[in-house]
């Protein structure tokens, strides 16, 4: 049982066609999606199917990309990429403040390093990290704007594998105690599963399949029901587990 | 719930001590790695070479092996720069040419800066700046000296005026190009974390162009001694490239290696200013040369 379903009732976005082109191109076809506040949702999708011009488009950064449709998103949006984007001539901390003002500022940014693990790296140059710990920095960047959406790109798509179990246990726990909304843009079935409480599909430019998963976390992906859902996924990406 | 566990890259070591593990079984066998950058700097190493250089003349000199007219023994050019120092006009000479040469970089440098960020930051200031500079730049300086003398005399000024054009134009294109080549991950990371445009340029423009700025104003460095020898050497009644011209109508060559040791010690200073300066401010890049 999901904890938080009775938050689930505002959407915190709302996407009604949502059209977007790139050289005449469709990429995304008339998209109609609610997202509602405090939802961990995934999309997937191939390369190319999109998934990043939508995430895009809601964060806002689709600058003289042809297009129409209506977005509401919420105030306050953060946005993790799958470089951790670190300035590298700014220690940690300033990085994890860029763009945070106030006189709590320092404290608050000190906080969100405790939580993601990197209490006394404050100091330290972006260039000393590694993957992961930068990868941790971007996280605590985007925490400590206390976001109600966080969007994210493929976060952990160039992180090794068992730096990616420790980030996804990492991710849920932030989300359990932030409950911002979450869009986690990824081509990882399995990083969708383990992690999402609502996996989308994105197909020619459509949402090919909304799926909702109410299994307890921590998730394993041995999980049978979990497997179950893997197969329906896989064939809406119209992948089946032998061809793959 | 792993969220406080220790990170993974704590066994991360300098170069490379993970095969420690395999010598720890075999203590005969060294498992390392030869490493490709060049390895630890020799103290004073810079100095090395010219020592080399130094050492040699002065075993020539005493060998005979070098004509005295032409090159002048190590020691005849000291004696002869102290009794310059302490008889005859060096002191002020010198004074002179430092001032031409510091008046010259400062304006030069504030001018490529000012430019540059004009011409950087706002699409009308690179309208009017970038496609002048450009035209500038196709015209070698030293070219201009003809004209200059005719518009401001040829006095101090003209010389400055030199110093300043030859010492703006690398300061000018290093920076332009570096504010304008900023990284869009970082324009895009600026407005997801809702920058002000004043914030965007103190906090991420500057700061990414600031290597390229350095690369300008080394060149520029080099530039303006360049510029000042010349300038020095064609028409001047005072400064060093004078006492070296002097020197030349007498056959005084000791005079002129005094000369040119100074310009000398005045190159290497000013490029080791920079160079400190430049190693202090980008203190975040981790290169080899770090």
């Amino acid at each position: 049982m999901a904890p938080h379903t009775e938050r689930l009732t505002r959407p915190a976005v709302r996407l009604r066609g949502l059209t977007r082109s790139f050289a005449g191109r469709t990429v995304l076809d008339g998209i109609d999606l609610d997202l509602p506040a405090g939802q961990f949702t995934a999309l997937l999708g191939h390369s190319g199917s999109g998934k990043s011009t939508l995430l895009r488009a809601v964060a806002g950064l689709d600058h003289g990309v042809e297009g129409s449709g209506e977005i509401s998103a919420p105030e306050r949006v953060s946005v993790v990429f799958q470089d951790s984007r670190l300035l590298p001539w700014r220690r940690v901390l300033p990085n994890v403040l860029l763009g945070t003002d106030g006189k709590d500022a320092a404290e608050r940014g000190r906080a969100a390093l405790a939580e993601v693990g990197l209490a006394g790296r404050e100091r330290a140059w972006p260039s000393e990290l590694s993957g992961g710990e930068a990868q941790r920095a971007a996280l605590a960047r985007s925490l400590v704007r206390e976001p109600e959406l966080l969007l994210a790109d493929e976060p952990f798509g160039a992180l090794d594998a068992l730096t990616k179990i420790r980030m996804h246990g990492l991710l849920r726990d932030l989300w359990q105690r932030h409950r911002p909304s979450v869009l986690l843009v990824t081509h990882d079935v399995d990083e969708a599963l383990v992690l999402a409480d609502r996996i989308l599909v994105l197909d020619s430019g459509r949402i090919g399949l909304d799926l909702a998963l109410d299994r307890p976390h921590p998730r394993s992906p041995r999980d049978p029901v979990l497997g179950a859902c893997r197969e329906r996924l896989l064939a809406a990406l119209g992948v089946t587990e032998e061809a793959a | 719930m792993t969220t406080t566990a220790p990170s993974t890259s704590a066994s991360r070591t300098a170069d490379g001590t993970a095969a420690s593990t395999g010598t720890g079984a075999r203590p005969g066998r060294k498992r390392s790695r030869r490493t490709l950058t060049p390895g630890r700097r020799v103290p004073a190493g810079r100095l090395i070479g010219p020592a080399v250089v130094l050492a040699l003349w002065a075993a020539g000199s005493a060998a005979g092996q070098l004509d005295p007219g032409a090159i002048p023994a190590p020691w005849t050019v000291a004696r002869t720069a102290v009794r310059l120092w302490t008889e005859g006009t060096l002191p002020s000479d010198i004074a002179t040419s430092l001032r031409r040469a510091a008046l010259g970089f400062a304006i030069g440098l504030t001018a490529g800066v000012v430019l540059a960020l004009a011409s950087g930051l706002s699409r009308i200031g690179e309208a009017l700046i970038d496609g002048t500079v450009q035209l500038n730049r196709a015209v070698p300086t030293l070219g201009l000296i003809p004209l200059f003398i005719l518009w401001l005399g040829i006095g101090e000024t003209f010389k400055i005026a030199i110093i300043a054009i030859v010492v703006y134009i690398p300061v000018y294109l290093n920076t332009h190009a570096a504010l304008s080549g900023i990284d869009t991950r970082f324009v895009e990371l600026a407005e997801v974390q809702g920058l002000s445009r004043p914030q965007f340029i103190r906090q991420v423009v500057i700061p990414g162009a600031l290597p390229g700025f350095f690369v300008g104003l080394r060149l520029a460095v080099t530039g303006s001694w360049l510029g000042l020898v010349v300038l020095e050497q064609i028409n001047a009644t005072s400064g060093l490239g004078y006492l070296m011209f002097q020197a030349q109508n007498y056959g005084q060559t000791d005079i002129i290696l005094v000369g040119l040791l100074i310009y000398g010690v005045f190159g290497l200073v000013s490029d080791s200013v920079v160079r400190l300066i430049e190693r202090r401010v980008l203190s975040w890049r981790r290169t080899l040369s770090v």
